[in-house]
């Protein structure tokens, strides 16, 4: 069981070709690996519903023997082989289920470990911006494990089955055969996905008064101070009880369509039974077929429908199914944000200056520039801000320098090498920081510190953690640095969180840092707080700052003022203050 | 868990009209099982004693009859499902929406403030009542009508068995008790060992998002690729913890699948046996070995249906916890406890004219429940009409606090806020109907909220009758017509989900707007320029100087440079220290 548990993931291959195919099939394909596994699940679930429909099938036959008095030899074996189907059945059953979870868990894995790897090897990180892309990410990831238990397995189990069914049904009486091969294949593919394609008209017709309700819904609640305030909330909930009403209406008419689909199959489930039970009689009469094969026949007709019984809900999971694999592979077809290096061995004891020069980005042929033509120097151990309305580039500056994506044009230097040209990790060696919304890993403090140095030992990490002010609140903890933090960075606040994230960053002791809006997200007492200890923290390292509010602005070596990807101005507090511009302007209040 | 909630049935009328159908429908279709099992057997031995299809074209058609009827009674039975699950869902949902919104919720003016005062897990409650609900559907039509076959079919099926032979209705009457004893037995043990690994089992499965979420913070340190291989680790432990629990999970399922086929090959053996014997005709022993299966049949469906029911009745169980919840806390709330204090006269849907007077706080407290230390204590504090208070004071000092009380949005659980209309006497503010007194305030939070509405409905939130002009107007004084203006249609676009359309200055100055239109005596402003870029600040302060004017205002402010600028000798400041037992307010 161990000897394959350690299959190499290789990276998910992504060339055209593949990306225009069915989101369904790539990721059955990711399961491929795992097909052996697979196959034995679908086997034995063959077995445990063969066993069912064989058991009634062969009880049948006895009967029918029984019912002209033979010898009781005639039916020993017939009486073993029942009794051995019984146990067989539910033991099949069991080790099916155990095969296939264990299969689809094993993929689970691996698939988890591809998508990863192929994040970390592209980082679209542009499209991580909204927390809930991440999360449904994962949520799809997930979703392979429901397309391989409950949406492969089932209709391969019913293929084998039903396959061997009717083969045997043929060779008793041909008409038979084909009368159930009919039945079966209209009740467990046809109905399906009729009953699939009719339900995709009522679910796009409510989704849109769902989407409109849980848009009144969201409204009334996270805008209730609003709406008690302004005395709205009365007309709030009456445009709530508006949207339930219409979305119920739509259920309502919608309910006598969905019906269909559990009449058809229960109808064509009947009139086959009723067809073998017709023409059985009748090839009795005409001396087609003995009395013992007609028992025979329409017995296992009767329980042969079992086959198709989980097909249904197959076939209407698919189509969320689908969806959410086109969402997982929309990610993972993202490009890579930088192209390969084509140096290596980048020296990062050299001068930490970094210089910037007519820097261009932006995020598609169509787009505007981010960053157009930037001009900008970080002196070795100057602190230098750049400052600037939301949407100027200042992010994307953050994000070129920390070499989450190659620039459109112009000149990247650290100690006068391009550092463009050498791969992200030998960059980031030198360069680190802290990126926008940084992240706390649900564990515990020292994990969360040593992500930046694995060696680390904890004098280190105290003083990592008394630069950037956080020691004294550790060491107030009851557990100091094996407190756990949780998902998220539950338990910690606002301002702890950034403190840890520049801890991790000074611990990294990298020439260079970058950090990316700090203060985003503080409320404004503690943001003065960790401005203050984050300029006292930074001493010694060449540090660019991005930022949108001018707090400590009075305090850093430099300052440029960029706005809409040009740099506007820049030189000290001292000088932009007296200048004429846009920094009085605004710095003015 | 129970299958069915007792609450759920005395709540949603829906559920009773569901119910009664499907017993109804279930009866019926028990009758058509049985008609049919005696028709095929009918049948078969009639064509083993030679009998052709002129004789037993009656019973062959009948056949077909019953197809037929069964095919419209499940048809009947899913459409009406379907439609009191829809009406199910829909009066639930207005429970919830007229509970969670109704009086006696106490919100406050902190946005995403960390206590639990706020709006309850707003996300959760939204999505309880859309796509949590949604589970009632599947719960409806394939749970509950399955659970009303499983307790009649076996019944029926017991009794005929029985009638046609006593020995096989044995055997069916011992193993059909054993299978729910069974499936408890092991259920039991199973959610032992599942709750033990519960805790395990969901750390391992959130690992996958913090590693994803972390990713760009992982990358900055160089670890990202290192995280492949314990990702790899986390993932096959995963996978081992789980197939632990599900190998005993799927025990009862075992339990199931070997009782009821078991039990039919038992049956089919001994049926088999006395034929031979003559101890029984061949139609009866068919008639037993058809009806067989079907007794054991709805509750394997039952079974396998399981999980549409422990869906819907959780969320039901949510829906039900919520509406208790609020009844609890409702007892709590502050104000109504106090007692001595009379109802205050019904609202007149005029503003109240003491909001354009002044306001007096004489040693109030605000202490939420269950909290230790008070939000606010000890205040002391007179705004005279006219004039511009600037609240400062450290992180917890209790300063939006401060507003939410002066919004009537929770009362003080000591000492009194005072109010003085002009040319008027010194009237206890619970005394004025808390709808009139918000008619004569105007609040600008931290973070206004932006309904997904057109611009021009937001703005006109507090005076829904506004003229487009005074809209256009509210919004020129608010800095915010010419923004608006160039949105593709103008004052009528809708603004999206919590506004997104807008940054967040923009979405401040939208707020003003808000106020300026509700054109109230009365404004309270939190922190008004705390998350903007220094442009967008500029534009908000010079909004805000138009606001004020002339109006009473209370201004929760971080940096008061700009406000001193701005109104000069109409300003007054007031610090708020963190408040303790006795504490107080500094001039």
């Amino acid at each position: 069981m161990s000897a394959d548990t350690t299959v190499p993931a290789e990276p998910l291959p992504v060339p055209g070709r593949e990306r225009r195919r069915d989101p369904l099939l790539r990721m059955i394909a990711l399961a491929r690996p795992r097909g052996s596994r697979f196959a034995l699940g679908v086997l034995l679930g063959a077995a445990a519903t063969g066993a069912g429909i064989a058991l009634l099938g062969l009880a049948a036959w006895m009967l029918a023997i029984a019912a002209d008095h033979p010898p009781i030899t005639a039916l020993g074996v017939a009486v073993v082989a029942t009794r051995a189907l019984g146990v067989g059945r539910g033991v099949a059953r069991y080790l099916e289920r155990l095969v296939t979870h264990d299969a689809a868990f094993r993929t689970l894995a691996e698939v988890r470990v591809r998508v990863y790897e192929r994040l970390a090897a592209t980082e679209p990180f542009g499209r991580f911006r909204s927390g809930d892309l991440v999360s449904r990410l994962v949520n799809d990831t997930e979703a392979t494990l429901d397309l391989l238990v409950r949406g492969l397995t089932p209709p391969l189990v019913s293929v084998v089955t039903g396959g061997a069914t009717v083969l045997f049904l043929t060779v008793l009486h041909a008409p038979g055969g084909i009368l159930l091969a009919a039945g079966l294949l209209l009740a467990g593919f046809a109905v399906p996905l009729a009953a699939a394609a009719l339900g995709r008209g009522p679910g796009r017709r409510q989704a849109g008064a769902r989407g409109e309700l849980s848009t009144a819904l969201v409204d009334t609640l996270h805008g209730a101070p609003d709406l008690v305030a302004y005395g709205a909330m009365e007309r709030q909930v009456e445009r709530v009880n508006a949207a339930d009403a219409e979305l119920t209406r739509l259920a309502r008419g919608d309910s006598a369509l969905l019906g269909l689909g559990a009449g058809a199959s229960a109808l064509i489930t009947g009139l086959t039974v009723w067809g073998a039970l017709f023409l059985g009689v009748a090839a009795v009469e005409g001396g087609a077929l003995d009395a013992v094969s007609l028992a025979v026949m329409v017995l296992t007709t009767l329980a042969a429908f079992e086959i198709v019984a989980p097909l249904p809900a197959v076939a209407a999971r698919m189509g969320a199914i689908r969806a959410g694999g086109a969402r997982l592979f929309g990610v993972l077809d993202t490009p890579a944000g930088t192209a390969p290096p084509t140096r290596t061995g980048l020296d990062t004891r050299g001068d930490a200056t970094v210089r910037i020069r007519d820097l261009r980005v932006r995020y598609g042929p169509e787009e505007p520039w981010a960053l157009d033509g930037v001009d900008l120097e970080v002196p070795a151990g100057w602190t230098v801000a750049v400052i600037g309305p939301s949407g100027a580039g200042k992010s994307t500056l953050a994000s070129v320098l920390l070499r989450f994506r190659d620039p459109d044009g112009g000149l990247v230097e650290i100690g006068g090498e391009d550092v463009t040209a050498y791969p992200a990790d030998e960059v980031r060696g030198l360069v680190s920081g802290v990126p926008q919304d940084p992240h706390v890993f649900a564990s515990t403090l020292r994990e969360n510190l040593r992500l930046a140095r694995p060696g680390a030992d904890d004098g280190e990490l105290w003083e990592a953690l008394r630069r950037a002010r956080l020691a004294d609140e550790v060491a107030a903890m009851p557990r100091g640095l094996d407190t756990q933090v949780g998902t998220h960075g539950l338990g910690l606040s606002g301002g702890m969180v950034q403190r840890l994230a520049l801890a991790r960053a000074v611990l990294a002791a990298p020439r260079v840092l970058v950090l990316d809006e700090p203060t985003a997200h503080l409320d404004p007492d503690t943001r003065d707080a960790v401005v203050e200890d984050l300029l006292a923290a930074v001493e010694g390292f060449s540090t660019l700052l991005v930022t949108h509010d001018l707090t400590g602005l009075d305090r850093v070596d430099r300052i440029y003022v960029v706005r809409d990807g040009r740099v506007l101005q820049r030189g000290t507090h001292e000088e932009l203050s007296r200048q004429e511009g846009w920094y009085r302007d605004v710095a003015a209040g | 868990m129970k299958p069915l909630d007792p609450r759920l049935v005395r709540t949603a009328g829906a559920v009773r009209t569901h119910l009664a159908v499907s017993v109804a429908s279930g009866v019926l279709i028990t009758g058509l099982i049985l008609a049919q099992a005696w028709l095929l057997a009918r049948a078969i031995s009639g064509a083993w004693r030679g009998e052709g299809l002129d004789t037993l074209g009656w019973v062959v058609g009948s056949v077909a009859a019953i197809a037929v009827l069964r095919a419209l009674l499940s048809y009947l039975a899913e459409t009406s499902a379907l439609h009191s699950a829809a009406r199910t869902k829909s009066q639930l949902r207005r429970r919830l929406v007229a509970h969670v919104t109704g009086s006696g919720r106490v919100w406050t003016a902190q946005p995403g403030s960390d206590t639990d005062q706020g709006p309850p897990r707003a996300g959760e409650l939204v999505t309880l009542a859309t796509r949590g609900l949604d589970a009632l559907d599947d719960y409806f039509a394939r749970y509950l009508p399955q659970l009303v076959l499983a307790a009649i079919v076996p019944l029926a099926v017991l009794v005929v068995v029985f009638w046609a032979d006593w020995i096989s209705g044995a055997v069916v009457l011992v193993t059909l008790p054993l299978i729910p004893v069974f499936m408890a037995l092991i259920g039991v043990h199973t959610q032992q060992r599942t709750e033990r690994q519960w805790r395990m089992l969901s750390r391992l499965g959130g690992h996958f998002l913090d590693v994803v979420e972390g990713l760009p913070t992982l990358a900055v340190f160089r670890r990202a690729k290192a995280q492949a291989s314990i990702l790899r680790g986390v993932g096959e432990e995963h996978r081992r913890a789980t197939m632990g629990t599900l190998r005993i999970a799927f025990l009862s399922a075992f339990a199931l699948e070997l009782l009821s086929t078991l039990a039919v090959a038992l049956v089919a053996v001994e049926v088999g046996l006395r034929l031979l014997g003559g101890h029984m005709d061949y139609q009866t022993a068919l008639l037993v070995l058809i009806l067989a299966p079907e007794a054991y049949l709805p509750l394997r469906e039952v079974g396998a249906r399981f999980h549409a029911s422990v869906e819907g009745v959780a969320a039901a169980e949510q829906v039900f916890a919520e509406l208790d919840r609020g009844r609890d806390a409702a007892g709590g709330v502050p104000g109504e406890g106090t007692g001595g204090v009379p109802a205050p006269p019904p609202a007149t849907g005029r503003p109240a004219p003491a909001a354009a007077g002044d306001i007096r706080f004489e040693g109030v407290e605000l202490l939420h429940p269950g909290r230790d230390v008070p939000a606010l204590s000890g205040l002391d504090l007179e705004v005279g009409a006219g004039e511009h208070l600037l609240l400062t004071g450290p992180s917890g000092a209790g300063k939006t606090t401060l507003l939410s009380l002066l919004l009537r949005l929770t009362e003080p659980t000591r000492g009194r806020i005072s109010v003085r209309a002009p040319g008027g006497r010194w009237e206890p503010l619970d005394a004025v109907p808390a709808d009139d007194w918000r008619l004569g305030t105007a609040w600008v939070p931290q973070h206004p909220y932006l309904f997904d509405v057109s611009v021009a409905d937001n703005i006109r939130l507090g005076a829904p009758e506004a003229s487009m002009d005074r809209v256009r107007e509210a919004a020129r004084l608010a800095e915010a017509d010419a923004f608006v203006s160039a949105l593709p249609d103008g004052y009528h676009t809708r603004l999206g989900e919590r506004g997104a359309r807008l940054s967040a200055g923009q979405r401040q100055r939208i707020a003003l707007a808000r106020a300026m239109c509700r054109d109230a005596p009365l404004v309270l402003l939190d922190e008004p320029t705390a998350h903007l870029d220094p442009e967008n600040a500029a534009a908000v302060r010079t909004a805000v100087t138009r606001l004020l004017e002339g109006r009473t205002a209370v201004i929760v402010a971080h940096d008061s440079g700009w406000a001193r600028e701005a109104f000069g000798d109409t300003l007054r400041t007031a610090s708020l220290p963190l408040p303790t037992q006795e504490g107080s307010v500094s001039r």
